[in-house]
């Protein structure tokens, strides 16, 4: 199989971070070119002194002032004031976080799969050799790159509202439902259509992914007499399990932090009757709208609780799903 | 169903035509939004919600000219310039900072190498919003809100991992070869990083630069918080104005704004889709 490159197999995300824990980005069995010593760890560091920098003034101290606003009374001008668990407790209590914790559980649970699902069917379409095959990758592509921007959103208020166009073409069925935008039972699905529209990127993945399959296997099932759908579930799916799971790991986590477009679709309100009321909308609207910081530092840091098990129970998972191909090559 | 059969090597023109059909098919139902949006731009405002044909039968170009007086007396192009600078920041920062970084976790063999890096790769999987609160407080008592330091200075402190960690893919499958011999040679690190290291990594800049530019471009959430002066705003909060400035009267001029808004995005993706669709596949799958 000179073909397929050797240098490939599962995603790296996994691979690097077992290679951490094993060894390290470096190969420790190549010996160095050059004696390490204070000057090799003063060039390292210099080279990193941006990192560095970033990473203790832009992400731990924020993380550790955070993490302390969490407890505490804050409005920006006056001196936070230590309340405790107050914050977490007032959280439980109130409908509206409860409300913005059921809309983003469920935009990350009817969005992520059916995104992924729309990504994979395209490229494996597309990963047939045809002709203008990167005319199409492009194409499908291409909503990727605006869906985050507020133009989508404002276009997709434009074509989800009252007597729009998909009104007028649910119309056309007979049912008149007075658009999706100001319908607080639709809105949140105008949402996820603007996240499963913008599939490209996990789907470029998946199109990796398929490329390295290898056509033995596919042969060696149709001998087997297997169909079409059980070489997907039997062939396909295992090798690309790798690719899957890194996209399933980034587009959850991607979802769980929805913003922008919840925002404009709403028109900045997060309504209908909190209908789009993610929990960033309502992170920002406590945070920054009613100056409760201590409030608003306390919901982020039960989101980061949240996607941190999220992603460990992903990770978990992998072992019963995950399969690293080693004889693939 | 699957990549490829062997049937595909045979071309069978039914099969093929039948592919082209679906994938034509399934095209015209994602690029629908965006020809919509074209044909729309051209509609005047009461033919745009509440008509179902895609091309206006009397195109006008009323919503363009109405551009031209911009937005709550700012001049559309003061949008465009802010939103430039701040791309066009973005992407040098991210290019030198995250290359840098990368650079010293493949080539140089640092005590603690390890350690940060395991670090770093645990910022990717960080939720942005822990830190909006703090970096506000921050960036507020250094006097710094509406300035467009606090949406700068992180992609100049290689804060965006993402880039590093392509970056750090990219540079690890080059040729150890090259920077062994110029080592051996005498170059230092500093040598070895910008006359071999950079140069072969032109891919992986340039799809971090474009990565970069298009989400700094439609940015939202960061100008929204540190810009609160509209002559200061980028183009995504100059178009969030238009909504609350009219919101439903003038649908012909939000949609003729929200299109031009894109412009530098689609122009950005035609020139580099290739390099970006590439980057986009190696990187989560290189070895």
């Amino acid at each position: 199989m000179t073909h397929i490159q050797t240098s490939t197999s599962g995603p790296v995300l996994d691979k690097d971070l077992a290679a951490v824990e094993r060894s390290g980005p470096g190969r420790k069995t190549r010996p160095a070119p050059r004696p390490r010593g204070h000057r090799e760890n003063l060039t390292g560091y210099l080279f990193m002194s941006p990192w560095i920098a970033g990473f203790l003034f832009l992400i731990a101290g924020p993380m550790v002032f955070s993490l302390y606003l969490a407890f505490t009374d804050y409005n920006l001008f006056d001196a936070p004031k230590w309340v405790g668990l107050k914050n977490f407790t007032d959280m439980f209590a109130d409908p509206r976080w409860r409300q913005s914790v059921k809309v983003t559980s469920w935009y990350v649970v009817i969005g992520t799969p059916i995104k992924l699902a729309a990504a994979l069917a395209v490229a494996m379409l597309l990963a047939q050799k045809r002709w203008g095959q990167s005319f199409y990758r492009a194409a499908f592509y291409a909503p990727s790159l605006i869906g985050a921007s507020v133009s989508a959103a404002i276009v997709w208020r434009a074509l989800f509202s009252d007597d729009a166009v998909v009104d007028r073409g649910q119309q056309l069925f007979g049912i008149d439902a007075g658009g999706w935008i100001g319908d607080p039972d639709m809105i949140i699905y105008a949402l996820v259509g603007l996240t499963v529209w913008q599939f490209g990127a996990p789907m470029v993945i998946f199109l990796a992914g398929l490329k390295q399959v290898p056509r033995e296997l596919y042969e060696a099932a149709e001998m087997d007499g297997a169909g079409p759908w059980r070489r997907f579930w039997s062939v396909t799916l295992p090798m690309i399990s790798p690719v899957l799971f890194f996209n399933v790991l980034l587009e959850t986590i991607h979802s769980f932090q929805i913003f922008g477009s919840a925002y404009i679709v709403s028109n900045g309100s997060c309504g209908p009757a909190d209908a789009t009321l993610v929990y960033t909308c309502y992170l920002y609207d406590q945070g920054f709208a009613n100056s409760r910081m201590g409030f608003a530092s306390a919901m982020a840091w039960l989101l980061l609780v949240a996607v941190g098990l999220v992603t460990a129970v992903l990770f978990w998972s992998q072992k019963r799903w995950v399969h690293y191909e080693e004889g693939a090559r | 169903m699957t990549p490829m059969d062997t049937t595909a090597v045979r071309r069978r023109l039914p099969g093929s035509l039948a592919w082209h059909i679906g994938a034509l098919a399934l095209l015209v139902v994602v690029l629908y939004p965006v020809v919509w949006t074209i044909g729309a731009s051209f509609k005047p405002s009461e033919d745009i919600v509440g008509a179902l044909n895609l091309f206006p039968t009397d195109p006008i170009t009323d919503n363009y000219h109405r551009l031209a007086d911009g937005i709550a007396d700012i001049p559309i192009w003061k949008f465009f310039l802010n939103s430039a600078y701040i791309s066009v920041g973005s992407v040098i920062g991210v290019v030198i900072s995250c290359s840098l970084t990368a650079y010293a976790f493949t080539k140089v063999r640092f005590a603690g190498r390890n350690a940060m890096f395991a670090i770093m790769i645990g910022t990717l999987l960080l939720p942005y919003h822990v830190l909006i609160i703090p970096q506000y407080v921050m960036f507020q008592k250094l006097e710094l809100i509406n300035t467009f330091t606090p949406l700068l200075i992180g992609k100049y402190l290689a804060t965006d991992a993402f880039f590093v960690f392509l970056m750090v893919q990219f540079m690890r499958g080059l040729p150890k070869e090259l920077d062994e011999a110029a080592r051996l040679d005498g170059c230092g690190h500093l040598r070895i990083y910008w006359s071999i290291v950079m140069p072969l990594c032109r891919p992986a800049l340039i799809t971090s630069a474009i990565f970069t530019f298009i989400q700094a471009w439609n940015d939202f959430m960061g100008p929204l918080l540190y810009l609160n002066e509209p002559d200061k705003y980028t183009v995504s909060m100059g178009l969030r104005m238009f909504i609350d400035q009219d919101a439903v009267a003038d649908y012909g001029g939000m949609i003729a704004m929200s299109l031009v808004a894109l412009l530098p995005v689609l122009a950005f993706f035609l020139a580099f889709q290739r390099y970006l669709i590439d980057g986009m596949a190696t990187s989560g799958l290189k070895g």
